[in-house]
């Protein structure tokens, strides 16, 4: 299994060099945004598919990565190295999920989803309180560090195309992404990630097998912060900007529903749900527009459609649209 | 201490009004088992069509009556139409239902309405009492929002124990199969539920909005706050979410006032969180112990 999701991991590491090197800047900079929100419903839907823990503040948890990747960030010179500081983001925002993990442990369905609702709307407050340090309002404005001339040079040599600085970041979100998935499949087919599905499907058996009920459920949730922790610095460097606008609840209701759209707990749904959320909001808005509506209504039209599907996904194929592709090919086959 | 005074009246205004929305999550938990998230927008869109009736010229009880009324309409219509068939299924599945009708309600307000902040009428004055040459931090409006929540409570209770009705639909929130087998209309009865909560949450979506600011998001920090008094009450029992409420509104315009007003969803989510580990039967629980 583990050879199979490494040999899966190369595979994509080739169609992402060929996909981002023909493309243009804008698609680029496209394919760095769905690399982060893949990271973030990644963790998401480890959390909720395989260990049935809802939560509705990723959101939140994105921005303590991105203000932590900011704050690290500030001055051009003697910044570290890119790799460092997500690294820290990671470990910032673990500490931050595994504190809201352990009081999330204790709680099941809406008390949950009531307790991340009230961290998703609370944590943008907390850079307007402390404006001095956190930049308030505006936020903290994010200096890229130049590309290491090596990199630019070794780049440059392998593809004939200089690395801008888009590509260079959809890159680093590509390859943070498939790492961040190799690790959760491997995970979830471990003993860890059976751990995590037995307590979902049946808290009694799990403990009467010998499974810390407690514990496992604070492990998914640190496991899924860190993610949604490094998403949160990619989109930081990305955006160039930590503000708190970037972060509103509606950050956190799409996550989850491009999570529920793709199909809860696989992984390759979170992939579907991350390029509906990066690439749906531009055809649907060019379609309104052309139908007449204005640009601020148009805008709109893409979470109507998200929350559309997602109570229909619920109510029709509580498998997602990947778990009802699959159906459909299996039904196929066997008639 | 006027300051004091200041803070504990504004306090106490916004509890009551938490206190209804609050009212409104726990109708239809006690009724389904679910909580309503979808309820902020929904009482943002009942909002709306009172603002479309008031700035076309209609007066602002006829905008306040239509909220109301389109309010009893749209509760009865997603119970119905939606959440019916999730119901007795997945508790995620639920929850889930209820967000994406939040994102649904959420992008259609702001195709609709437009996403700017629009500014909402008060029928009553919003400058404070004058006692003697002090002026107090009690309104006009105020009063009205204290009296008209209170009007809401007593018919609520005057309609779940004085009448048929109201028996029929405490049956069935108690137990589906055994008030079937009594010839009730559970069915019937559930959508009734959901209507009645949703007019609650309309009132309190209209209490929140005179005098103030209305744009498709606003009532998104109350439906975190109404939880928090919902649970603060047991989530079972509706006293229990009017005292939560009230006991919620004064200490966040503790927080708001001493602390700062950035923190106040911040406050919200502590008292939240000690109630559910310390408390997790909230103060006014009818079952002792309770899973959360």
């Amino acid at each position: 299994m583990v050879r199979r999701h490494l040999l899966l991991a190369l595979g994509a590491l080739v169609v992402v060099v060929l996909v981002l090197e023909n493309t243009s800047q804008f698609r680029n900079a496209q394919f760095g945004a769905m690399a982060y929100y893949a990271i973030a419903a990644g963790g998401l839907t480890v959390l909720t598919g395989l260990n049935g823990q809802l939560s509705l503040g990723h959101g939140a948890l994105m921005a303590v990565g991105a203000y932590t990747t900011a704050l690290m960030l500030q001055s051009r010179e003697d910044s570290l190295p890119l790799p460092v500081i997500l690294a820290l983001a990671i470990v910032v925002t673990l500490v931050v999920g595994a504190l809201v993990g352990v009081a999330a442990a204790r709680l099941h369905g809406p008390y949950l989803a009531g307790a991340t609702l009230a961290l998703a709307v609370a944590v943008p407050g907390i850079p307007l309180f402390f404006g001095e340090w956190l930049g308030g309002e505006q936020g903290l404005n994010v200096r890229l560090p130049e590309i290491p001339v090596w990199l630019a040079d070794a780049a440059y040599f392998v593809t004939g195309q200089e690395l801008t600085q888009i590509r260079f970041l959809a890159y680093l979100g590509w390859l943070a992404a498939i790492v961040v998935f190799v690790l959760l499949a491997n995970l979830s087919r471990s003993r860890i990630g059976r751990n995590w599905q037995a307590v979902r499907d049946d808290e009694v058996a799990a403990e009467l097998a010998g499974i810390n009920l407690g514990r496992a459920r604070v492990q998914a949730f640190v496991v899924s912060a860190g993610c949604a922790g490094l998403a949160g610095g990619l989109l930081a460097l990305s955006a160039r900007l930590a503000a708190p606008s970037g972060f509103t609840l509606t950050l956190s209701l799409l996550l989850l529903s491009a999570v529920v759209l793709g199909g809860l707990g696989s992984l390759v749904g979170a992939l579907v749900g991350a390029a509906l959320l990066t690439f749906l909001p531009q055809v649907v808005t060019g379609a309104g527009t052309d139908l007449g509506l204005t640009d601020v209504q148009a805008a709109q039209l893409a979470p109507l459609i998200y929350g559309l599907v997602t109570v229909l996904v619920v109510l029709l194929a509580p498998a997602g649209l990947a778990g009802g592709l699959r159906k459909l090919i299996n039904w196929r086959r066997s008639s | 201490m006027q300051q004091l005074l200041t803070t504990v009246l504004t306090g106490l205004t916004l509890g009551v009004i938490y206190a209804a929305f609050a009212l409104a999550l726990v109708l239809i938990w006690r009724a389904t088992r679910i909580v309503n998230f979808a309820q902020a927008p929904m009482a943002m869109i009942t909002t709306y069509i009172a603002l479309v009736l008031i700035d076309a010229g209609y007066s602002y009880w006829l905008g306040f009556v239509a909220a109301l009324l389109s309010g009893l309409v749209l509760g009865a219509v997603v119970e119905r139409f939606v959440v019916r068939f999730v119901s007795g299924k997945s508790e995620v599945n639920a929850v889930i239902l209820t967000l994406g009708l939040f994102i649904v309600l959420h992008a259609l307000a702001a195709i609709i309405f437009g996403s700017r902040y629009r500014s909402f009428p008060a029928p009553f004055g919003l400058r404070g009492f004058q006692v003697g040459d002090t002026t107090i931090a009690l309104t006009g409006f105020g009063v009205f929002t204290i009296l008209a929540v209170g009007v809401v409570m007593v018919g609520l209770v005057l309609l779940f124990r004085g009448t048929d009705l109201g028996l029929r639909m405490r049956a069935s929130a108690f137990n589906q199969e055994v008030s079937r087998l009594l010839g009730v209309k559970v069915g019937r009865m559930l959508t009734l539920g959901w209507a009645l909560a949703a007019l609650v949450g309309s009132l309190s979506g209209l209490l929140i909005a005179g005098g103030g600011l209305v744009h498709p998001s606003y009532m998104d920090g109350v439906v975190v706050y109404g939880f928090v008094a919902a649970v603060l009450g047991g989530l079972d029992s509706p006293v229990g979410a009017v005292v939560g409420g009230v006991l919620l509104g004064l200490s966040l315009s503790l927080v708001s006032g001493y602390v700062g007003s950035e923190l106040v969803p911040l406050a919200a989510l502590v008292i939240l969180m000690v109630v559910l580990l310390l408390k997790p039967g909230g103060l006014f629980a009818s079952v002792r112990e309770r899973r959360v």
